[in-house]
């Protein structure tokens, strides 16, 4: 296994030690605004754990998805919302 | 034999399929998560970092288990068969008997700025750190309540983040009591010493509020009647931990003060469905553990086996009840919040907005608290607190499911 994976941010690349999670890819390129809420505040992980929600963002095309809940696979393509 | 099915792979999880495989039963692991170890062994399925965690996995690859990893229970159609989602599709799963293992989350309260992203969990920042976020050199303020808040420090040090203070809200006199009854933790506590050597342990102080323009840039915290401002970059802060019911509660298990009732052999009111771990009650990883193997042993059949370590399980609740009375949660926390400071995170209801209402179930039909994405998961904890109110039942689909996952269901 590789020991380390390359994924996309909002058009950025950021490679991660193999196994990491999207939610710390994210973070790692500065970005820490992973959605807006229903009233437009910014928002991030919280509970780190998948209970939350607030780390939601758009992977591969498929919305929603909780970023602290996926691992980063290489050519990965994220997108925050906000 | 009977297949025991069990959902949750954290300690009680794994202690439990363990202990029923052996029994001879078959065993599946289901668990939301994409890899064995729950919270508290996260990531060390590859890498144990304990002595104990590398004797649960090594136990684990003695026996035959099947694992499914990444896959979320939503509903049950019928007695004896699950449904959970995966990224491939919905999976149905049958049992005989059922072990819920599904672990606890951190008690969130609001407080002004609380929804600044880096703000997160004590557990949440330990969980994104272990999982791939740098932390070196970032300031971090650790704060809320319970001994998880230490743990998380300490890893934090380890891993090069510069940890400011750690705020404590239960009074000294508490954390002096549950010091005393800290024999058998010894070790555990002394190691967790050296790693904190140098960090500020403050206890009767809490953070009132955390401000930034976009993110977090710093927090106002609060001790014996002073208030301070300190700049930092994450502030990890839970107050102490709440069960994971809601599985439990739509299959119908007694859920008494947010616990799943279990009897002796954990069985829940329910019968086939056991019940392991901090989802009957917060006890920490000994209590988990010892719960865990009972239930599996009880699950395969085996009650006398499961009578042998009834003595261990008692033990460990003596430290449980001493650990929740140490991290009760002083009043004054319950004025946090200003009139316009979120409550609900998914809705964006404010303190201001439910006070008016004298029941969840008022608040949830006239607001829409608790009625987003996470279910009240994250509210759920401190409406309890701050309110009184409980959730009264809970409506399949349990988590947010595709419409697809629910179509399927539905055929």
């Amino acid at each position: 296994m590789p020991e380390t994976v390359t994924v996309m941010v909002n058009g950025v690349s950021v490679t991660m030690p193999a196994g990491s999670m999207v939610s710390a890819a994210i973070l790692k390129t500065g970005k820490t605004t992973f959605r807006r809420s229903v009233s437009g505040e910014p928002r991030g992980p919280l509970c780190g754990m998948g209970i939350c929600f607030e780390c939601r963002v758009t992977i591969d095309g498929e919305a929603h998805c909780r970023s602290c809940q996926t691992v980063c696979k290489d050519g990965m393509d994220v997108r925050t919302d906000g | 034999m009977a297949d025991v099915l069990v959902i949750g792979a954290g300690p009680a999880g794994l202690a439990a399929a363990y202990r029923a495989a052996q029994a001879g039963s078959t065993v599946t692991v289901v668990d939301d998560n994409p890899a064995a170890g729950g919270q508290i062994w996260r990531g060390e399925l590859a890498k144990p970092a304990s002595r104990e965690a590398r004797a649960w996995f090594e136990k684990i690859r003695s026996v035959d288990i099947a694992f499914i990893n990444g896959a979320r229970v939503f509903q049950q159609p019928r007695a004896g068969t699950l449904l959970a989602e995966t990224s491939e599709g919905v999976i149905e799963l049958n049992y005989d008997s059922l072990v819920l293992a599904t672990g606890a989350r951190e008690r969130f309260l609001p407080f002004p700025g609380w929804t600044l992203p880096n703000v997160m969990g004590a557990g949440g920042l330990q969980a994104l750190v272990k999982t791939g976020l740098p932390i070196e050199g970032k300031r971090v303020v650790v704060a809320g309540s319970g001994p998880l808040l230490l743990a998380v420090a300490a890893y934090l040090r380890t891993r090069g983040a510069h940890v400011l203070l750690i705020a404590e809200q239960a009074a000294l006199r508490q954390l002096a009591k549950f010091g005393l009854g800290l024999v058998g933790k010894m070790s555990q506590a002394f190691s967790l010493k050296r790693q904190l050597r140098g960090v500020g342990y403050m206890s009767g102080c809490w953070v009132v509020a955390a401000h930034g323009a976009g993110k977090l840039e710093s927090v106002t915290l609060f001790r014996g009647g002073k208030r301070w401002q300190v700049p930092c970059d994450y502030l990890a802060c839970g107050f102490h931990l709440v069960p994971n019911v809601e599985l439990a509660e739509l299959l119908l298990c007694l859920v008494e003060n947010g616990r799943v009732r279990v009897d002796q052999y954990q069985q829940t009111s329910v019968a086939n469905i056991y019940g392991a771990g901090e989802v009957t009650g917060i006890g920490g990883l000994e209590l988990s553990l010892v719960e865990g193997e009972i239930a599996g042993l009880a699950a395969a059949g085996k009650h006398d086996d499961a009578r042998g370590l009834f003595p261990v399980r008692e033990q460990q609740r003596k430290f449980a009840r001493l650990l929740n009375n140490t991290f009760t949660l002083r009043d004054e926390l319950r004025q946090l919040s200003a009139a316009e400071t979120i409550v609900c995170r998914c809705e964006d209801v404010t303190f201001e907005r439910l006070r008016e209402h004298h029941s969840w179930r008022a608040a949830k039909l006239q607001t829409r608290c608790g009625m987003g994405p996470c279910q009240g998961r994250v509210c759920g904890g401190a409406v309890e607190f701050l309110f009184g109110w409980r959730a009264e039942s809970v409506r399949p689909p349990a988590l947010p499911v595709r419409v697809e996952s629910l179509i399927s269901s539905a055929e």
